[in-house]
């Protein structure tokens, strides 16, 4: 069974991608479907190429000079490495949390008003609604409601990172990329991540990026194993885990690798 | 004969010693010099300082014009130099990656920030002064700009650059247009660090004096019209210390000993407020 | 939900853009065109003098506003010779100084023994040049110049340049006060350079049983030396473009003597004594070719002092 034909609602179609730092080919040849409203990890020793493949997806290298992806990224049949496509646009359509929390210095409410407001023109009333809605979606609304005036930077490490999940969701987006979301949090925050996870592949197709492959097998649908660059292997998680098709793959999740 | 660890270790205590005797060395001319100001100045520092304008030899006075010109002459440095300061650290931090521009201006401004100031007098007096026929107050404020803006375009630079670029890769993942991701979120982390780049900039021109001989000159009575004469603390300073009378001397120990504890004073804001902002990061 | 996205306010959201990052090129530029016209006006201002003394401007000691000839050659004399005995004592004293902060001093002094070094660089210079005039050249004339009279004015080779009447302000007062002017700056180049120096190879060192001073002395001074020598760079060319400090202890007299406790005169000082009072073209526009020779050289001392240290970050980046 190829991924494909297990896929019925592909979200994402990546196509012969192929991605440079400089004269440095950090992905070969990359070819992937994401299925929607679904999770789909990303595993594989550092330097894999995992968050660089995830970083092509909202275009984020391009902040950076020298580096450069060729290939196809399909949204919904559209190219989004075509030159024509706007990128502010696009990364609206595709939210991104990072390895760190990273709060902007402002209030909590201006934290997440600062994504909405660049798009929608909403009275005040739907916006302190907006608001509520992305807070309580990122389960953070009981413990911040009363404090919405109050620095995005004072929360703690876990609250901060639900903070920037809210801020990612309240522009709502059709995609989520998550890029090792809990590794700089506690284990206890961490669940609270990994259960938030699980109820927005409701409303939205998430990515996540991890080094915990456990975590992989708890939050994932899918999975997909990178190594040095390459896709090694992809496909339903329970399968990847349980009954590798490949050796690499099999070595690594076993922990004879590296 | 001593033997050779002996040696070695007479050596390092020695040249330890030396160094010690360096940094008192050091220690004593400030201290020296801060004890020189308070003896001579504070006799002078009365309430007529504050109140009375420069006086002829041999009648009383005090120094309120001169003060009342740096304050100008500082303010419109200010207002002229930092706007362009934190506009160009912004390019050099946020778009200086690609292109030439960056690397040459971020080099002709280094050297900027250690050019002799009494050039910039020739300079503003060369394309200003000699073109509007008179010295003047604008042109003090002038040269004193061309001195703020390369410290604030290091600090802004700086400061951006301490900012992580997760902070800028997250705005951007939510769509925020580059101009927004820079004023609202990077700009706005910075802040703290700017400001005091701007503070350590008034401290600079606070005591300059090459730069004003040329420009704004001086002026022996009140005048609030920047388009003429003005009296500032440093011209003042150096023609009453340089001159003959001893009232006059004890006006310039007076105004010499307000403008270093001005600038002792900025300069020690300036790291306490960047300790405390780089303390809560 | 696309919907919801403006393709106005897209549109909009790139003219900002576009924008923003054209005004901050143009002040980056600005920066650029401001060393431009300072140069500009620097040259056309001594053209004058120029034409009228071509190359020979600079090694004529002639100053003279009355048969209007004037030569550069005893202001610069002035200027180099202040800022090398500046420097002949500001390197150990500040070497010493960041040995002091770096390897010997306790935690809880060096934030503010640090910050005390900084203020002394704060200090604006015209409070140098009074306390100098008012307070140093007198002791300096009592206690110190008779004995370099006394004692090393009756060398051989070195005794010309400590003999003369001991008057306190002159070129040797003049590089003493520059002296401690540019230890600040020389001594917080070395101490930021000295931190570079990865703590691993400082221990491999101590690790054989190195004492500080041999650490010092045979792996940092080796591993920074571009810095600090770009340090010192930076300390001369503060200490070349000095004026109002140097103007009140140099004594700005025209002459050129072989003693350095006989006064002298500096570019700078020239500059801020007689500018204003200049009459005549030729006078003013002399004085402007010495602003522009003195920018020529601190251009020049400047720019080698940022190449290095531009070169040693670099490598501290590769090293990493």
């Amino acid at each position: 069974m190829t991924a494909d034909q297990i896929i019925s609602a592909p979200k994402l179609i990546v196509r012969d991608l192929n991605f440079y730092y400089g004269a440095d080919r950090a992905l070969k040849d990359i070819n992937l479907v994401i299925p929607e409203k679904m999770v789909t990890a990303f595993i594989g020793p550092s330097g894999c190429g995992k968050s660089t493949l995830l970083r092509t997806f909202n275009r984020m290298y391009e902040l950076y000079p020298k580096q450069r992806a060729e290939g196809e990224i399909l949204l919904d049949g559209q190219n989004l490495l075509d030159k024509k496509q706007d990128l502010n646009n696009l990364r609206a359509k595709i939210g991104m949390v990072f390895q760190k929390p990273t709060p902007f210095p402002m209030s909590i409410y201006d934290n997440i008003a600062f994504g909405v407001k660049l798009y929608e023109n909403l009275n005040k009333h739907d916006l302190e609604e907006r608001i509520e809605w992305a807070l309580k979606k990122a389960a953070l609304w009981t413990e911040v409601k009363d404090k919405l005036k109050q620095s995005g930077t004072g929360l703690s490490g876990g609250q901060q990172q639900r903070l920037c999940i809210a801020r990612a969701i309240a522009v709502k987006p059709q995609v989520l990329l998550l890029d090792e979301p809990t590794s700089a949090l506690d284990p206890i925050s961490t669940a609270h991540i990994e259960k938030l996870i699980d109820e927005l592949k409701k409303d939205f197709t998430i990515v996540i990026v991890t080094h915990n492959m456990q975590q992989a097998a708890r939050v994932s649908d899918f999975t997909a194993y990178m190594y040095l660059g390459d896709l090694i292997e992809f496909g339903d998680t329970s399968t990847v885990f349980t009954n590798p098709k490949r050796k690499e793959t099999e070595d690594y999740i076993t922990g004879r690798f590296g | 004969m001593l033997n050779l660890y002996t040696r070695r270790r007479l050596t390092n205590a020695i040249s330890l010693g030396v160094s010690v005797l360096a940094m008192l060395f050091g220690l004593f001319w400030l201290g020296w010099i801060l004890w020189t100001l308070l003896e001579h100045g504070l006799p002078g520092l009365g309430a007529h300082v504050f109140t009375q304008t420069t006086p002829a030899p041999g009648s009383s006075g005090g120094l309120i014009n001169a003060i009342f010109g740096s304050v100008m002459m500082t303010s419109v440095a200010v207002l002229i130099g930092t706007p362009i300061g934190i506009l160009a650290g912004t390019y050099l931090a946020e778009f200086g990656q690609r292109g030439w521009l960056a690397p040459i201006t971020r080099f002709i401004n280094d050297i900027l920030l250690s050019a002799p100031s009494i050039v910039i007098g020739l300079f503003v007096y060369e394309v200003y002064v000699v073109k509007v026929g008179h010295f003047a107050g604008w042109g003090g404020a002038l040269a004193l700009s061309i001195i703020v803006i390369p410290v604030v375009i290091r600090t802004t630079e700086n400061m951006l650059r301490l900012i992580p670029n997760s902070l800028r890769e997250a705005a951007a993942a939510i769509g925020a247009p580059q101009w927004k991701i820079i004023t609202f979120v990077t700009l706005r982390a910075a802040r703290a660090g700017i400001l005091t780049g701007i503070l350590l900039a008034i401290a600079r021109i606070s005591g300059e004096t090459a730069p004003l001989l040329f420009t704004s000159l001086n002026n022996q009575f009140w005048s609030s019209d920047m388009n003429q004469p003005m009296a500032n603390l440093p011209v003042v300073i150096f023609q009453f210390a340089m001159s003959p009378y001893a009232d006059w001397h004890s006006l310039a120990w007076a105004g010499a000993l307000l403008i270093t504890l001005s600038v002792l004073t900025l300069n020690i804001v300036a790291r306490v407020m960047f300790r405390q902002k780089t303390n809560t990061q | 939900m696309t919907t919801l996205l403006h393709e106005a306010s897209l549109k909009r959201q790139t003219v900002f853009d576009l924008l923003f990052r054209n005004l901050t090129r143009l002040a980056a530029f600005s920066v650029l065109a401001l060393l431009a016209a300072i140069i500009g006006s620097l040259i056309v201002g001594s053209m004058p003098a120029i034409n009228a003394f071509g190359f020979g401007f600079l090694t004529s000691s002639e100053w003279n506003p009355v048969t209007d000839e004037y030569g550069a050659l005893i202001p610069i004399v002035g200027t180099l010779v202040t800022s090398g005995i500046a420097l002949l004592i500001a390197i150990p004293v500040s070497f010493g100084i960041a040995i002091f902060l770096t390897e010997l001093s306790p935690r809880w002094l060096r934030r503010p023994l640090g910050i005390a070094v900084e203020l002394l660089a704060g200090i604006p210079s015209i409070i140098y040049g009074m306390w100098g005039l008012f307070i140093f050249a007198p002791l300096f004339a009592d206690h110190v110049e008779p004995w370099l009279n006394d004692h090393i004015g009756t060398w051989p080779l070195l005794g010309p340049f400590f003999s003369g009447p001991p008057m306190g302000i002159g070129m040797l007062t003049a590089g003493i006060i520059l002296a401690i002017m540019v230890i600040p700056f020389i001594a917080s180049v070395m101490r930021d350079v000295f931190d570079v120096v990865p703590t691993m190879l400082k221990e491999s060192a101590y690790g054989l049983g190195a004492t500080t001073w041999e650490v010092m002395w045979n792996v940092v001074l080796p591993y920074t030396k571009i810095g600090v020598v770009g340090g010192i760079m930076l300390g001369l060319g503060r200490a070349l473009g000095e004026t109002m400090a140097v103007t009140f202890v140099i004594g700005n007299a025209h002459e050129l003597h072989k003693s350095l406790l006989m006064p002298g005169n500096s570019i700078s000082s020239a500059l801020a004594n007689e500018f204003t009072e200049a009459v005549g073209d030729l006078y003013t526009s002399s004085l402007i070719e010495l602003g522009l020779i003195l920018f020529f050289i601190t251009f020049v001392v400047l720019s080698l002092a940022r190449l290095m240290l531009y070169r040693l970050s670099k490598g501290e980046g590769q090293g990493a």
